[in-house]
């Protein structure tokens, strides 16, 4: 971690940490303790008076109907997302592999949705499933399907899903090919030789030797799934209708800044902390154990 | 190539073409939004070929917006957009590159104790902590200022690490020849430091840069007078007055204004991206 080779003590380092410390302790750890603290207050709905409640603010959470519904909605939403996005970046990486020819042409019409803002991504697909003018609404109802997402609960979940992981594909299926373009070409010659089919070796050889990727994917895109996807929502449903669409972020947002219930919105904060820290915590040791293999 | 079955070639080809298409469809159907009038663009159904009103829907886009929009151009937002995203990328390639020198080149107390510090930034992001967030940029007079849009965001783990990666990786030897030759630290770093890590910190640029232009959540909450409003901001209200008067046109032209910087990023520079996204995740 520190050089062999190094200067020793004097002011100098202390004043080249000193701008990333006092950013980070001013706005990250402050705020994330006032969060914790705030989560154990209780105000009044005027702001006057504020009592300390110790973890009422999370019994009343894990009571509340609607908040273990926004957990269970946001576990299927990322899911979802994830797993459709995976499936088809990786059937997409697969393919890209085989080509030679114009891999690297595909990866460039493949990758730049990773530069779309979220809000971004959102207004493209509200525009396309526009429940009055939309062109694929439009194609649906010729089909004898009828479109509205801003009635239908489902219709509204799948549309933020398809919008959210539409613009993940960018991100796996740049892994995923990475992850395959690096088994060495030998093994898989070598299966070939001994009869087995494109098929046969995907799942035998590629799929196996990819699994770190995968694995490593699956947790960059839950996280992606539980705290970056605030925008498309925001933008496509405003968490609903009726809810149908809201998921933890987007609470905690909505309960602390349109319903100004401080204490509860804190208290969620310090939930999806905790998440977060989880997360991190596996993704580390992921890193740690493909250190060990390679 | 392991074996030559045409076939099956042709058949991955056409699953490739279809992924792109469907990938590229969404941004086919705002960029034919964008090239007709607003009378075309409520009947259904919506056109799937371009029109000719494209600079006619610039110029408005740029100039005026849309109706109900405050008269408020998308160009001043641009700006906004931008320098928000300079000051983000350039402010953390900053303070990361000095913090992960002084850590991996330097012995002082709470060297250890500076790091995690640091890496507790990875686990907060700004989502969820926002609220609190606020109020310390509200207590600091920082709303409606571009310090209050960039600063908040430019503490970064990730930053640092890939740094100290960089630096881990730079032979001894150079720092013991600089200092035969009488160089200090700072000499060192910005003689030999700096320019040994060009490349990292173009492609740290690269996706700081995205990840500052795409802010939403922040944004939306340090801005409330419209002057300081980011374009990727503006899509939503749009979207808002859209229930009532939708001018898709002027809309969807404002989305791929708001799109087309990073995207032409990615895509100029696609090998910096590529390297900066495979390098900050590990």
């Amino acid at each position: 971690m520190l050089k062999r080779v190094h200067f020793g003590p004097s002011v100098l380092p202390f004043l080249l940490v000193a701008p990333q410390i006092i950013i980070t302790i001013v706005f990250f750890v402050w705020p994330a303790s006032q969060a914790l603290y705030q989560s154990l207050l209780i105000q009044d709905a005027f702001g006057l008076r504020t009592e300390f409640v110790w973890f009422e603010n999370f019994e009343v959470l894990f009571d509340d109907e609607h908040y273990l519904g926004t957990f269970q909605r946001t576990i299927v939403f990322s899911v979802l997302v994830a797993s459709i996005s995976m499936g088809f970046s990786l059937i997409l990486a697969a393919m890209a592999d085989r080509v030679i020819k114009g891999a690297m042409a595909y990866r460039t019409l493949l990758i730049w949705p990773y530069a779309v803002a979220p809000v971004v991504a959102g207004a493209l697909w509200v525009f396309m499933l526009d429940p009055t003018l939309g062109i694929v609404t439009y194609g649906l109802a010729a089909m004898g399907y009828e479109w509205n997402h801003k009635l239908n609960g489902t219709e509204a979940m799948t549309l933020v899903v398809i919008a959210a992981a539409w613009k993940q594909v960018a991100y796996n299926f740049l892994f995923f090919l990475a992850g395959m373009q690096s088994i060495p070409k030998s093994l898989i010659e070598a299966a070939a030789i001994d009869g087995a089919g494109p098929v046969r070796r995907f799942w035998t050889i590629i799929f196996p030797l990819i699994s770190p990727t995968t694995f490593f994917l699956m947790v960059v895109n839950i996280v992606y799934a539980f705290f970056e996807t605030f925008g498309i929502i925001h933008a496509i449903t405003q968490g609903g209708p009726a809810k149908s669409t809201e998921i933890l972020v987007y609470k905690v947002f909505n309960d602390g800044f349109v319903g100004l219930d401080l204490g509860g919105s804190a208290a969620q904060s310090v939930i999806l902390m905790a998440m977060v820290i989880a997360l991190t915590v596996v993704q580390f040791r992921y890193i740690e154990k493909k250190v060990e293999y390679s | 190539m392991i074996e030559n079955r045409p076939i099956i070639t042709l058949i991955s080809h056409i699953t490739l073409i279809l992924g792109v298409m469907i990938i590229a469809f969404p941004i086919w159907v705002t960029f034919v939004a964008a090239t007709h009038d607003a009378v075309r663009m409520v009947q259904v159904p919506l056109p799937l070929w371009p029109g000719n009103h494209f600079f006619d829907n610039l110029k408005q886009a740029m100039v005026r917006g849309i109706a109900g929009g405050g008269d408020l151009g998308v160009g001043m937002m641009l700006l906004n957009s931008l320098a928000m995203a300079m000051m983000i990328a350039v402010g953390k390639i900053a303070i990361s590159l000095l913090s992960a020198f002084a850590i991996v080149y330097f012995k002082f107390p709470f060297r250890m104790g500076f790091f995690w510090l640091i890496f507790i930034t990875l686990m907060l992001p700004v989502e969820v902590r926002i609220i609190p967030t606020f109020e310390v940029v509200a207590n600091l007079n920082m709303l409606n200022t571009y310090w209050g849009l960039s600063i908040p965001l430019i503490a970064s783990a990730t930053a640092t690490f890939m740094f100290r990666q960089t630096f881990l990786t730079i032979p001894d030897e150079l720092l013991e020849a600089a200092r035969i030759d009488g160089a200090g630290p700072m000499r060192f770093f910005k003689d030999i430091l700096l320019p040994m890590s060009r490349t990292n910190i173009a492609a740290l640029f690269v996706i700081l840069f995205i990840y500052g232009w795409n802010q939403y959540l922040w944004p939306l909450l340090v801005t409330t007078e419209q002057d300081m409003y980011t374009v990727v901001m503006a899509i939503k209200q749009m979207l808002e007055t859209a229930e009532q008067a939708p001018e898709w046109n002027i809309i969807m032209m404002t989305t791929l204004l708001a799109m087309m910087p990073p995207v032409l990023v990615v895509i100029f520079m696609q090998k910096l991206f590529v390297k900066g996204l495979t390098e900050t995740e590990k």
